[in-house]
């Protein structure tokens, strides 16, 4: 293989497996920050207990992100170094925000979410995993925001010195809210809260039946599915906005989701089907008029098709199609779990169910799966391009690799990770069997109150 | 020298690796000396001396590096593909250490813990010497060819200077690392640390006299502007009694106070690495034409300005909290059950 294709494949490799945990983070940051306002609202010590046993799972995801986070940044550099070249202007400012305002919050006040109980107050420990998550939230707005510059650039001009051009930036905001950034922003913060809720959910409907823990797996079932919920209807609202600008701005990456070879109005959409790359067409069951419906609210109005782009200019078009479509259906798969777990919980007969609980400790698989596919949808989807529009992929390639280099480095990731992954899932279930910690429910050191000491006493 | 938002940047870059430098210089030299004692409880002690601090010291290089990127987008570019199996290696390097302080103690089989206590040591020896092995390629200059690409091969980085540099960085951060490990330790770990500490101390003297003499005498371009404007001797001067200081200061159990002096000393060494270097990044050996500098490698004065605004709005935030956190774990070790 080529250094081109090696490359691709471990960034590819790479960055799929560092977004197993950054959504974890995210997700399980917001988890964390209603556990312990819950906790403070209603002074109930389950939910005292529901945040130490989940700050315990963050830390583990938290430290995998971080370790697999550092190779991205310098991934740029070390395979795609033409490309840095190209748009260190832009994508470097993005990236020195992210870590000025994001990862110094989220890892500073980690040290007192995850060390801090005993030592700060609850108000101040409260302060902390806040920053923590809004760390982590912060640390998505400005990696979506450079991708997002690479889907649809803005705010730039295009300055040759010495012969090399690069993209330079005219306007700062424009760069930052280009036109497809707060939309992809709002997609991947969803797909997060999912998975983090998910987590939540499977782990609690699994205590549940196995008659463990049932007070906290309880609460923390109904925590979860409630922003389990919230999250996958968002989700959907998100989608249907983000199709509207994929259509807008990457016409030929919503043709190729679609499989639309040819431009039409009345464009159906695909339920289920798959593409045929040699007769250009789809075979499966359609719905007429529904894309054009989505894209334009009129079921008239016209698509464009990948026919108005060059051949060299299109995607590929089954991968595209595969992904998208496999994305969406895990997104209404999760809706529908969600409202039916919520409707049970809600009629109080959920836990009677265990077909659905058997359903829910699998659901946690959902949201990691669709955060892949979207991602592959998203980058895919945007070739041959990896600056849309401004630069092809094979030409980001840094120019003095050779194949040996990239073939042992790829080697040695990918030996890595599945190690690392190992550890992880065995640590992670090792957690889960532990369950959570009796005394926890006895919050102790500063976090004591007055009245609580005296309720234990009584009891 | 003209105070441009160029020169701006590369002292902040300077400021950032610096930073990187004391707050993770002790991490990694807690790391290197861990597998000294063989007690569980020992090792214990020493992850949780760093354990609530040393992700976010690691940020400082993430930092590091985006700042590098952001602006001096044709410096990372060729440092980093030219560098490429150093860089896999620090990476790698890097990941088992940090994989390693949170697996360590979830488990109490004794190959368990035997296994990531190496990763974590492995990592941290490995990666100091991996930094300063860089450092030093960038002080004597490596081959760049006329369109800004490295020009050498990986067995090429590893010449004896930056090899020496690269030990240097390792007896430093293990100097660092162990007077750190004497401010948090208490009982007979505590004067274990200070016998190592001790012997760090000379490790690195005898390696820091050798690095400059052989400065001096193979890489006269790294002292030629101290000798061009003599007050910047004082730079170098400072750097002495610095690095004096640290075992007097230790002697009287002064142990701050020897901190210190050891923070001090890293801040003139990185100072008077970057004074020498200025204006030069990537200092090119042997086509001196051909080298980056702050003004052909770096991003437009538009980012420049917008970074500095980044820069100012963030940085006296992160400080403040930074310091605020340090305070909280402040003092002496004190196991419980949300430790390592």
């Amino acid at each position: 293989m080529d250094v081109l294709t090696l490359s691709r494949i471990q960034f590819g490799l790479t960055i799929g497996f560092h977004y197993l945990y950054p959504p974890l983070s995210i997700g399980l940051g917001v988890m964390l920050v209603i556990m312990e306002g819950l906790w403070l609202k209603t002074k109930n010590p389950l939910y005292h207990q529901m945040a130490r046993f989940w700050t315990k799972a963050f830390a583990l995801t938290f430290a995998i992100g971080v370790a697999t986070g550092i190779v991205m940044e310098f991934e740029f550099g070390t395979n795609w170094a033409t490309y840095s070249r190209f748009v260190g202007d832009v994508f470097g400012s993005a990236l020195a925000a992210e870590g000025i305002f994001a990862f110094f919050l989220e890892s500073g006040f980690l040290a007192v979410l995850l060390f801090g109980w005993d030592k700060v107050s609850r108000k101040v420990h409260f302060f902390s995993t806040c920053m923590v998550c809004l760390g982590a939230h912060f640390s998505a707005v400005w990696i979506v925001v450079a991708n997002s510059w690479m889907q649809t650039p803005a705010g730039y001009h295009i300055v040759t010195h010495d012969g090399v051009a690069r993209a330079e930036i005219t306007n700062f905001w424009a760069m930052v809210f280009n036109p497809s950034s707060m939309d992809r922003l709002f997609h991947v913060l969803c797909g997060a809260w999912q998975t983090g809720a998910f987590l939540v959910v499977s782990v609690s409907a699994w205590y549940v039946l196995k008659k463990r823990h049932l007070d906290f797996a309880r609460a923390s079932l109904r925590v979860g599915l409630t922003v389990g919920l919230i999250a996958s209807l968002l989700q959907l609202v998100s989608g249907d906005s983000s199709a509207r600008e994929v259509a807008k701005y990457q016409p030929a990456k919503l043709a190729a989701f679609e499989g639309l070879y040819h431009t039409t109005n009345d464009a159906p959409l695909t339920l289920v089907g798959y593409v045929d790359e040699k007769d250009q067409k789809v075979v499966g069951l359609q719905w007429p008029g529904l894309l054009s419906f989505l894209v334009a609210h009129n079921t008239q109005a016209t698509v464009t098709g990948l026919d108005a782009f060059a051949p060299d200019d299109r995607p590929p078009v089954e991968a595209s199609f595969v992904f998208f479509h496999g994305m969406v259906g895990v997104g209404f798969t999760m809706i529908a779990i969600a409202m039916l777990g919520c409707f049970y919980s809600w009629r109080k007969v959920l836990f009677e169910k265990r077909w659905l609980l058997w359903i829910l400790v699998f659901s946690v698989l959902g949201p990691q799966i669709a955060n892949q596919l979207g991602w592959f949808a998203a980058e895919v989807g945007r070739q041959p391009w990896i600056v849309y529009g401004l630069m092809r992929t094979p030409e980001g390639l840094s120019k003095i690799l050779t194949a040996n280099v990239v073939l042992t480095s790829l080697i040695l990731f990918t030996f890595i990770y599945f190690l690392l992954f190992s550890v992880f899932i065995y640590l992670l279930n090792d957690k889960i069997q532990h369950g959570p910690d009796e005394q926890d429910l006895i919050p102790s050191g500063k976090l004591t109150l007055p009245d609580e000491l005296t309720r234990h006493e009584k009891s | 020298m003209n105070l441009d938002l160029n020169t701006i940047w590369f002292a902040l870059v300077g400021v950032l690796f610096t930073g990187y430098a004391i707050l993770d210089g002790f991490d990694l030299g807690i790391g290197a000396l861990h597998l000294f004692t063989k007690d569980d409880t020992e090792r214990r002690i020493l992850i949780n001396s760093i354990g609530p601090v040393w992700d976010g010291n690691e940020v400082w290089l993430v930092t590091g590096g985006g700042a590098l990127f952001a602006a001096f987008p044709n410096v990372y570019a060729t440092a980093f593909s030219g560098f490429y199996l150093a860089l896999i290696l620090l990476l790698v390097a890097l990941i088992f250490r940090a994989v390693a302080i949170e697996f360590r103690s979830k488990r109490p089989e004794h190959w368990w813990r035997q296994m990531w206590d190496v990763s974590f040591s492995v990592g941290s020896v490995l990666s100091a010497l991996l930094i300063g092995v860089a450092l030093g390629n960038i002080a004597c200059g490596v081959p760049v060819d006329a369109n800004g690409e490295f020009a050498g091969t990986f067995l090429g980085l590893l010449k004896p200077y930056p090899l020496l540099v690269g030990i240097t960085t390792v007896s430093l951060f293990m100097m660092h690392g162990a007077i750190y490990g004497v401010m948090k330790t208490e009982g007979g770990l505590h004067d274990k640390l200070r016998v190592w500490a001790m012997r760090c101390i000379i490790f690195f003297v005898i390696c820091a006299v050798t690095l400059t003499m052989a400065t001096l005498l193979y890489v006269p371009q790294m002292a030629a502007r101290v000798k061009e404007y003599p007050w910047l001797f004082s730079i170098a001067l400072a750097n002495m009694l610095s690095i004096a200081n640290i075992p007097r200061e230790f002697h009287h159990k002064r142990d701050g106070f020897a901190f210190l002096s050891s923070c001090g000393a890293m801040l003139t060494l990185m100072a008077l690495f970057a004074v020498d270097a200025y204006p030069y990044l990537i200092y090119s050996q042997p086509n001196p034409e051909n080298s980056l500098t702050i003004y052909n490698a770096a991003s437009s004065q538009k980012t420049l300005g917008i970074m500095l605004v980044i820069a100012c709005i963030g940085i006296p935030v992160v400080l403040t909290y930074t310091v605020c956190i340090y305070w909280i774990f402040r003092g002496k070790v004190k196991m419980d059950r949300m430790s390592y």
